[in-house]
């Protein structure tokens, strides 16, 4: 890995002219799984089972929880804090708070007003401290750095009422990738409240945006689900647009004009070299992974003629899925890889259509008025988002069949959502009238708790990637 | 081919009239920019440019002036009469140059999806394309190019501004 990196290094410092010509940055470098780990066996507990149930489910969102800062057995050095790990156990808390509280999920009081507990407390809180507080919920933890250099990180959920642990988890992660602890430790508290899947350990591709309207620069960038680790993965002189992380995250699928011409790369984030999706002179666009990650949609012009294809990922025998005089663009696969969602403007209009795997059963579902376009099918499989164009441009949902149709939100150009992985929250771009200044938004699928994303520039074309192991 | 897709043409100009003429005339777009004389076919043969090299851009525009670019309805990409006449003037200049490549490039304004307007770039381009050749055009020295609606040249979000920016544009890129 490191040696990987150094060879990286010495190749952009030895070719700074082919690295230009393929507009790509410095590679990030892969990252494995994060390891799961007893909490703490210094504690000497036992692992036994949990079946407690919250006090009140339905009212989860008005939820008090307390998290103060975590505790660390013994202060050390360590790289992914300055001042140690002390310092760190505050802020995997802040960053755990951050997260409960942005997303509009139950009502988190960070560190910066709470008392620190104890090492030996983690395990055995203070209740009278926090009932005093009137935290209906306590997340405790700890930092722990081996002698490795890595770092163990414990994170316990209390019911302050019931007096009783809910949920305990542990992990052993490298100092670099510290925050995926927070987001390990954020998961499973929501997992353990809501009783929904976790999203928070996962990341985001999408597109960086500067420069005036008609001579935009835009850069492929990746972040975390909280925009931190932010990373500019191309350098801005040719177009970037509509990338899509592997259902791994070891690669990214993007649109690159770094020919001339609109054209779809397979982005190797380990080897940092790209590959055309096809070998073909035809302008290649809409690129989308299939589920299990060994195949690719993308719709190719043919004389002008846009249709779907799909391909295997490692290269090979296109197959020509839509075969129209009309659009066809984008599809994104049901979860169990047996259909596709896909837009078609067949009827004179961008309307969803939906079809077999193989292409077979095209039929159209959206027929509520409006637009129908960039439909995306929801990781749980019940729900397809889509942009609805009827005047302004919004994000909508409806049921795999085009009923029930909502609407969630209200901006003048709303475009391409992306589902989190659990399928509860929404990403999607807004572009501002006139200035065309744009920035990735988020909304649950209820329809609140809308917010926008902090990007260093203007931000669209958002891909929300899978949860990390 | 040709048959098919000058079928295709023609029904979809067939489709953008019918939509065109049941269209409410709320407010007409303005025209589009009219900075070397208006729309009317500007005659190649009397026009002498002073100055540009014949093989680059300003040498073609200064040539067949605004008829470099021409401009389509909402969603459409069939050629109208209007198109049909810049583009007459341009396969008289490509005629009369006949070493000159170029490229089409296509666009579409901001008020669509970025990939569907990728597509209806890459048809709008292949439209200009395809009628330049039946003029009798080279194939071979055309490319074409769509940046759907990444390259505007307008920059409001008006009326008048899309329909400028909806647009098939012939480059001569050397």
């Amino acid at each position: 890995m490191k040696s990987l990196m150094l060879v990286a290094l010495m190749l952009t410092a030895a070719m700074p002219a082919a690295a230009m010509a393929q507009d790509l940055g410095a590679p990030v470098g892969e990252d494995g799984p994060v390891e799961t780990t007893a909490t703490d066996p210094s504690q000497a507990q036992t692992e036994e089972g949990i079946s407690f149930t919250v006090t009140d489910e339905s009212a989860w969102s008005d939820i008090g929880i307390a998290i103060p800062a975590f505790a660390t057995d013994r202060e050390r050095a360590t790289p992914a804090n300055a001042d140690g790990t002390g310092a760190l156990g505050r802020e995997v808390a802040r960053v755990i708070t951050a997260n409960l509280r942005n997303n509009g999920l139950f009502k988190p009081v960070g560190p910066d007003s709470l008392p620190q507990p104890a090492f030996t407390q983690i395990t055995a809180p203070t209740f009278s401290t926090w009932s005093g507080r009137s935290a209906e919920m306590l997340v405790h933890g700890y930092v722990r750095a081996r002698d490795d250099g890595k770092l163990v990180v414990g994170c316990y959920l209390y019911d302050v009422a019931l007096q009783d642990e809910l949920v305990r988890a542990g992990w052993v992660v490298g100092p670099a990738d510290w925050r995926r602890a927070a987001h390990k430790c954020s998961d499973l508290i929501f997992a353990r409240l809501t009783g929904e899947s976790p999203f928070f350990d996962s990341r985001i591709a999408y597109i960086a945006e500067t420069g005036p309207k008609d001579r935009r620069v835009k850069r492929l960038a990746v972040m975390d689900s909280d925009g931190a680790n932010h990373r500019f993965l191309t350098l801005g002189s040719a177009t970037a647009l509509t990338p899509r992380y592997s259902p791994d995250y070891s690669k990214i699928l993007y649109l690159s004009y770094v020919d001339g011409n609109p054209r779809i790369y397979v982005y190797d984030i380990g080897t940092g070299k790209q590959t055309l999706v096809t070998e073909n002179r035809s302008p290649t666009i809409a690129p989308r992974w299939s589920p299990d990650g060994r195949s690719i949609l993308f719709s190719m012009a043919v004389a002008g003629n846009t249709d779907i294809y799909r391909v295997p990922a490692t290269g090979g025998t296109v197959v020509k899925l839509t075969d129209n005089p009309g659009i066809d663009v984008g599809g994104s696969y049901s979860p169990d890889g047996s259909k596709v969602v896909f837009e078609s403007d067949r009827s004179g209009s961008q309307q969803c259509y939906i079809m077999d795997a193989d292409g077979k059963n095209q039929k159209r579902i959206s027929f509520f008025g409006g637009r129908c376009a960039t439909p995306e099918w929801s990781p749980r499989g019940d729900q397809i988002a889509f942009t609805r164009i009827a005047g302004d441009f919004n994000v909508g949902v409806m049921n795999t069949s085009g009923g029930n149709m909502r609407v969630l939100t209200r901006g003048w150009q709303d475009e391409a959502p992306t589902w989190a992985p659990n399928g509860r929250i929404i990403q999607f771009f807004r572009t501002e009238k006139n200035t065309g200044r744009s920035g990735i938004w988020q909304v649950d699928l209820t329809g609140q708790n809308e917010r926008r994303l902090p990007t260093p520039v203007d931000a669209s074309d958002p891909a929300w990637g899978p949860i990390r192991p | 081919m040709n048959t098919k897709l000058a079928t295709i043409l023609l029904l979809a100009s067939a489709t953008g009239l019918a939509a065109c003429a049941k269209k409410a005339p709320e407010q007409l777009p303005p025209p589009p920019e009219t900075n070397t004389g208006g729309n009317t076919m500007q005659p190649v043969t009397t026009t002498q440019p002073t100055g540009a090299q014949v093989g680059t851009q300003q040498h073609f525009a200064g040539a067949v002036g605004s008829s470099t670019t021409i401009y389509f309805d909402t969603d459409r990409y069939n050629v109208d009469s209007q198109d049909a006449a810049a583009l007459q003037a341009q396969a008289q200049y490509f005629a009369r140059y006949p070493q000159i490549t170029f490229t089409v490039e296509g666009h579409a304004d901001e008020r669509g999806t970025r990939e569907y307007n990728l597509a209806l770039g890459e048809r709008r381009a292949t439209a200009a394309k395809n009628y330049l050749v039946s003029l009798g055009v080279d194939a071979n020295r055309i490319a074409v190019v769509s940046h759907g609606k990444e390259r505007p040249v307008a920059l409001g979000s008006d009326e008048g501004s899309w329909a400028q920016n909806r647009r098939a544009a012939s480059v001569i890129i050397n």
